[in-house]
């Protein structure tokens, strides 16, 4: 199809610049304890993200896409190796970074309005009044276009107001890296790219690394500098492609470009190759999708 | 709209047509010894309960009530909380809870008389032993089943401890906490009036008792026409309670009714 263009310029770890890395996944282990034995979800995975990268990580579904962001987070601790901050190793949820959930209805809470949801986790600064709190919370619902909202409970909104709320959460608390789990996942589709395009705004705004963990090649595409695929059983190869899109990405113009296909194209083919990569192949069927809801090779 | 008025008329309407028919049926001959006429009860309990006798019998069963009621509420709440937060706790004393819970509290009274003896401190025992155990049970259930999302949500975001008890635990618990309220209320009034009934120097279950051994079966009628109007009110008043704090969930399960 369109191989032409597929020149596998494929950036491994090693030929990345060498900056300090923002995040550095390092050799990171994680296995669970089930019934019989243990399962092993991810192996000895490596990835860097450097400062005000935007990052997006896909796989095949059971990839361990998640298990990989709870370690980022803090969440969960690794079996081994480590998730380091600034060069600096993590042990729990660091103060710099914020986690959008993929359930808004479940990460809100749903007995605070709106402001008191996005204030909350602001309490924790002690050097701040109640009124720079209250502050604080306000620019950052205004930067999601949810100022006439503050007053409301969040369920009394929409979806994509309500996953607005969460991220103006995560905005209040000034991260440095924020780190987002599909999450638009259930949102319909109008509303899906105008998030998009509205968390493409923030984070160039506020200059905030970026991780954002999706399902969907044709977001990880037009959103990303970079784009992670992880693969193999146990999840142990992170395939980085970059992604070489002109900054003002829109939607339609963006998405029309050759350069877009051509990519798209590429990780899809990335993700298809690295889930077979231990010859296994996979049974369950749930792939990523495009957001036509079929692969673009699927006539191979 | 028009359902919710006529529902209302309706729960107005029934209890007034009962008493009427009642008041009605008195006047006429169908009365006894054992069942007196409406307006005789009436005129006991406007000479009884308004209020000859409020100090001197309301004034402690009700008290009897408020601070069993109110230290059940503020033990069931911090221990089912903590347990609740401390699964490792919950599982070594879980047994001994389930024990205290299936026992009947009535049966527990004729302990709680030779231990403290009759007074009020026997009394706000009693109905605390009673009205404790469905809200420490469901505090401490709905505590062990935070959605694991909030518990995540609280943790990313660094909620301090205070604000995370506060602000999300018992508010997320809040809804099986009050229902465990509710169950307990009802429970307290029961309590207090069965161990009045026992042994009691006064309250409205010993008016009832000594009523009963002078055959005074009007005076036994118009205790239990006050009881009932107790509850009633205790009812109402903690529907007013329930309705104001947990306008949230009412909100949230309207929508998703939707």
């Amino acid at each position: 199809m369109n191989n032409a263009l597929g020149s596998e310029k494929r950036a491994h770890l090693s030929d990345r610049p060498v900056s300090p890395p923002k995040i550095f996944v390092d050799g990171l282990a994680m296995s669970y304890a089930t019934s019989n034995g243990s399962r092993t979800v991810l192996e000895n995975v490596k990835i860097d993200i450097q400062v005000h990268e935007f990052v997006s990580i896909v796989g095949y579904s059971g990839a361990g896409k998640t298990t990989l962001l709870r370690c980022i987070s803090g969440l969960e601790r690794p079996t081994a190796g480590s998730v380091q901050f600034d060069g600096k190793a993590i042990s729990g949820p660091p103060e710099k970074l914020a986690l959008i959930f993929q359930d808004y209805g479940r990460s809100l809470f749903p007995w605070l309005r709106v402001l008191d949801n996005v204030m909350l986790p602001l309490r924790a600064n002690k050097k701040m009044t109640a009124k720079q709190r209250a502050a604080t919370a306000m620019a950052a619902l205004d930067a999601v276009g949810l100022s006439e909202a503050v007053r409301q409970y969040p369920w009394q909104l929409s979806g994509g107001m309500q996953q607005r709320v969460a991220i103006a959460r995560g905005l209040a608390c000034e991260p440095e890296v924020l780190l987002m789990d599909e999450p638009f996942a259930s949102v319909d589709a109008q509303t899906r790219s105008d998030l998009e395009d509205l968390v493409l705004g923030i984070c160039r705004r506020y200059r905030m690394t970026t991780i954002l963990v999706t399902h969907d090649v044709d977001e990880s595409v037009y959103m990303s500098d970079r784009v992670v695929v992880l693969g193999g059983r146990p999840t142990s190869i992170a395939e980085f492609i970059e992604v070489d899109l002109p900054a003002g990405r829109d939607q339609v113009a963006t998405k029309s470009l050759p350069e877009f296909i051509a990519l798209r194209t590429r990780v899809l083919q990335a993700v298809r190759s690295v889930r077979h990569a231990n010859g296994r192949p996979d049974r369950d069927g749930g792939g990523p999708t495009t957001v036509a809801g079929r692969n673009p090779d699927a006539g191979d | 709209m028009m359902r919710g008025i006529s529902l209302h008329a309706l729960e107005v309407s029934v209890p007034v047509g009962l008493v009427a028919l009642w008041w009605y049926l008195g006047d006429t001959a169908l009365t006894s010894f054992y069942f007196p006429a409406l307006r005789d009860i009436w005129a006991t309990f406007r000479a009884t309960w308004l209020f000859a006798r409020v100090g001197s019998d309301v004034v402690p069963t009700m008290t009897g009530i408020v601070l069993g009621y109110a230290t059940s509420v503020v033990l069931g709440v911090t221990l089912g909380v903590t347990l609740g937060g401390f699964p490792r706790v919950n599982e070594f004393i879980s047994p001994l809870l389930e024990f205290f819970r299936a026992l009947p509290a009535i049966a527990a009274v004729p302990i709680f008389i030779v231990l403290i003896g009759v007074s009020l401190k026997m009394e706000v025992a009693v109905v605390t032993f009673a009205a404790l155990w469905p809200i420490l049970l469901n505090a401490r259930d709905a505590v062990a089943g935070v959605d694991p999302v909030v518990r995540d949500t609280s943790r990313s975001y660094r909620i301090r401890p205070v604000d995370r008890l506060l602000r999300v635990t018992l508010p997320s618990a809040s809804p099986q906490i009050v229902a465990g309220m509710r169950v307990a209320l009802t429970q307290s009034i029961v309590i207090i009036i069965v161990s009045e009934l026992i042994v009691s120097a006064r309250g409205i279950g010993h008016y009832i008792q000594t009523a009963q051994w002078d055959f005074d079966i009007t005076a036994m009628w118009s205790g239990l026409i006050l009881i009932g109007l107790i509850g009633f009110a205790l009812s109402k008043l903690f529907q007013a309670f329930e309705y104001k704090v947990l306008t949230w969930h009412r909100g949230l399960h309207g929508k998703a009714q939707r």
